[in-house]
């Protein structure tokens, strides 16, 4: 739903003109108004004035009232999908950023913006969902300013998250000034590229191989077909394969929902098909070090147990398939293919996160969780507002397209 | 092109202040002290134990809590029960009868604590004398700690709206005082000795190596996650205890030791591999751009 920020007061002209421009996309502010009336925004708006009201619920009577988890389970779908899913799947900020800016694959220039404003939504989302998750949630600075837990792989995250979320932000600064009429802001953020580029890989080669360090803290109670020492390099190496994806689902969905906003010169068959190769590659392998896992741990004979035929659908079905689809899609430039891959990669990639923080967590207790009502419907509205938040951006900010005045800013 | 002195610096000054965070060591910061004589600990013989509970009041009357509940002993052993919010501390009956063996459980205060080095605010603490402790204005309510515990002790208020963490404090404040801790203080039979840890160690392997010794050969607690304060001695199977035993005898902050290693070597190599990279591709841009002369120049360097 891409409802304005504030519905200001307009003294003058001038300020009516600009709020015009910017904010209510050249109509009158009740012009604007009745152009939100559609069935999308109808089902966002549905599904908000549900999920904010038990947002404010789970605050007021606390997590015991709103959720299922348990002295056994303290973790549920908050971290293992608005938090470690999410954060994997906003991968592709890093991902597609190092490819152009410090590859030079000039190719992939064009979906860099809106791959670097899904990072910075998917990590603003993901650190709220866990703002809700956690039982005091004001106290989220107490570890950066003042009492710091060293040896904590927590810590690590903390500060990570921290940063990368202002290095997206930051990164995300042109297109935001270039909406303002901001040439000399701009070109200031624009020269930040390369550096905020390499200290983003960093951040995110550290924190998202640490979100899978999380779970090395518990080697009773994770399933052993889950828990290896390699569990950070399968975060970080899947988080590749699941920016990648990101990338191709949003790409083709954004083109289709936003055409009057995208560039019709844009290869994103073109783009999908590359992408696909790269992901093909880095499932393969993220495929073989799992493998490796298995063998080095010894494992072979849990494959035959029922979490060992769910860990084969993992295995066989959300990454080696997915694998063999990208490879076969972009040999044959089936690009139909390559997009509907990409969507099951992007579940198979949220599949694992909850396999390791949820399904195969605590396997060999009899107190089960499962997600309550409440639960499901605060992650649902999340992602609703993600998706709204990103609408109201894409529909006003030069992400999609090249703005007229800077036309190099997606060409090279 | 060459990587410009401009865009080095740029790069240089991100990565400096990157490696200026925070400092961390890969162990717990309380390993040297993990040596220190001074340190406190309980060694519990079960062998000695009458389940009358008298511990699980007298933890209750200090520490304020509701629970747990004393219905008769009947109805109190007909289950085994787990520590909560409002108890800290519960003797269960392991066996039925022949020996009838009673177990108390509470937190074992690790020497190297899993939820401590888990916490990324220091909410949980090692003290150096022993306890465990819980610093509540400091926690963020991730529950990481209770992940990591494999005794699965810390305990969250889910049903209030501004929870804590709650689990046994082994009575930090009652030990700075110089007083016992006050289940150990109320211990009718001895099943509880509060004292040094190693005089304690020397008091187990008196009694498991003393001439017809009927106990196992075995101190929970001594060697279990790196060393335990709380130390159980028994004569019925280890594992019928109720206790974990597979949770290995390795600390558990050893466990994240080589990811939080990786720290530094991110920080220090990533910078310069990717400008490599990066002045690389700005160099094959420029070649392509300028024809066959530079080309063949390019191929010598």
């Amino acid at each position: 739903m891409s409802s304005p920020t504030t519905a200001p007061t307009v003294p003058d002209a001038t300020a009516r003109n600009w709020a015009s421009d910017k904010l209510f996309l050249g109509m009158s502010f009740w012009e604007y108004a009745k152009s939100l009336a559609t069935p999308g925004n109808f089902l966002a708006g549905l599904i908000m004035a549900i999920g904010l009201p038990l947002l404010a619920y789970r605050f007021i009577f606390g997590l015991g009232a709103a959720t299922n988890l348990s002295q056994t389970n303290p973790w549920g779908i908050w971290i293992g999908f608005d938090l470690l899913s999410g954060v994997a799947l906003a991968a592709g900020g890093y991902t597609l950023a190092t490819s152009v800016y410090i590859f030079g694959l000039e190719k992939y220039h064009a979906v860099v913006r809106p791959a670097v404003l899904t990072g910075f939504l998917g990590y603003l989302f993901a650190v709220l969902g866990l703002a809700a998750d956690l039982g005091r949630p004001w106290n989220l600075p107490v570890p950066i300013v003042y009492s710091f837990g060293g040896p904590s792989v927590m810590f690590e995250i903390a500060w990570c998250v921290v940063l990368y979320l202002t290095v997206l932000f930051m990164e995300f600064l042109p297109p935001i000034f270039e909406w303002l009429g901001w040439p000399k802001a701009r070109l200031w953020a624009v020269r930040m590229t390369i550096g905020l580029t390499v200290f983003g890989v960093m951040l995110s080669t550290l924190h998202q191989s640490s979100l899978g360090a999380l779970f090395l803290m518990a080697p009773t109670k994770l399933h052993p077909l889950w828990y290896s020492p390699f569990i950070p390099a399968y975060f970080f190496i899947s988080s590749i394969a699941a920016g990648l994806s990101m990338v191709i689902v949003e790409s083709a969905l954004s083109h289709r929902a936003f055409q009057h906003r995208a560039d019709h010169h844009t290869d994103v068959d073109g783009i999908a098909l590359g992408l696909a190769r790269g992901a093909s590659i880095v499932l393969f392998a993220y495929f073989f070090v799992k493998l490796q896992g298995i063998a080095d741990g010894g494992r072979w004979a849990l494959l035959s147990t029922p979490y060992g035929y769910w860990f084969l659908v993992e295995m066989l079905g959300f990454i080696l398939l997915p694998s063999m689809l990208f490879a076969y899609g972009a040999r044959h430039s089936h690009v139909r293919l390559v997009r509907w891959t990409a969507a099951w990669t992007v579940l198979g990639i949220v599949v694992n996160r909850l396999n390791v923080s949820v399904i195969a967590m605590n396997w060999n207790v009899p107190d089960r969780y499962i997600p309550s009502f409440m639960e499901v419907w605060i992650s649902i509205t999340l992602v609703t507002l993600g998706v709204s938040t990103f609408r109201w951006i894409v529909n006003r900010m030069p992400v999609l397209k090249a703005h007229p005045e800077y036309p190099e800013s997606s060409s090279h | 092109m060459k990587l410009n002195r401009r865009t080095f610096f740029k790069v240089a000054g991100t990565a400096g202040a990157a490696a200026l965070a925070p400092a961390r060591t890969a162990s717990a910061a309380t390993s040297a002290e993990v040596l220190d004589a001074g340190r406190r600990g309980v060694l519990v013989d079960t062998t000695k134990c009458i389940g009358c509970r008298a511990c699980e009041a007298a933890c209750s009357e200090t520490n304020r809590l509701s629970g747990p509940a004393m219905p008769d002993d009947a109805a109190v052993f007909g289950s085994l029960r787990k520590t909560d919010t409002t108890s800290f501390t519960v003797v269960n009956r392991v066996t039925p009868a022949t020996p009838e063996r009673f177990v108390k459980q509470q937190c074992m205060h690790c020497l190297e604590p899993a939820c401590a080095s888990a916490c990324l605010a220091r909410a949980l603490d090692k003290t150096p004398m022993g306890p465990v402790v819980y610093h509540k204005d400091r926690c963020l309510g991730c529950r990481y700690c209770m992940v990591a515990c494999p005794f699965d002790v810390p305990k969250y208020e889910y049903d209030k709206a501004l929870p804590y963490v709650t689990k046994c404090t082994f009575c930090a404040d009652r030990q700075a005082k110089g007083e016992s801790p006050a289940c150990t203080s109320v211990c009718p039979t001895g099943a509880l000795t509060f004292g040094n840890r190693n005089e304690l160690l020397d008091i187990a392997r008196e009694r498991l190596y003393a001439k017809g010794s009927p106990y196992v050969r075995h101190i929970y607690g001594e060697n279990e996650v790196g060393g335990t304060s709380w130390m159980y001695i028994t004569d019925i199977p280890i594992e019928k205890l109720g206790l974990p035993t597979d949770v290995g005898s390795y600390a558990y902050s050893s466990l994240t030791q080589a990811s939080l290693a990786a720290v530094p070597f991110v920080l220090t190599l990533w910078p310069p591999l990717l400008m490599g990279i990066y002045s690389f591709s700005k160099r094959r841009d420029a070649v392509a751009a300028h024809g066959s002369d530079t080309q063949e120049e390019a191929d010598h360097v």
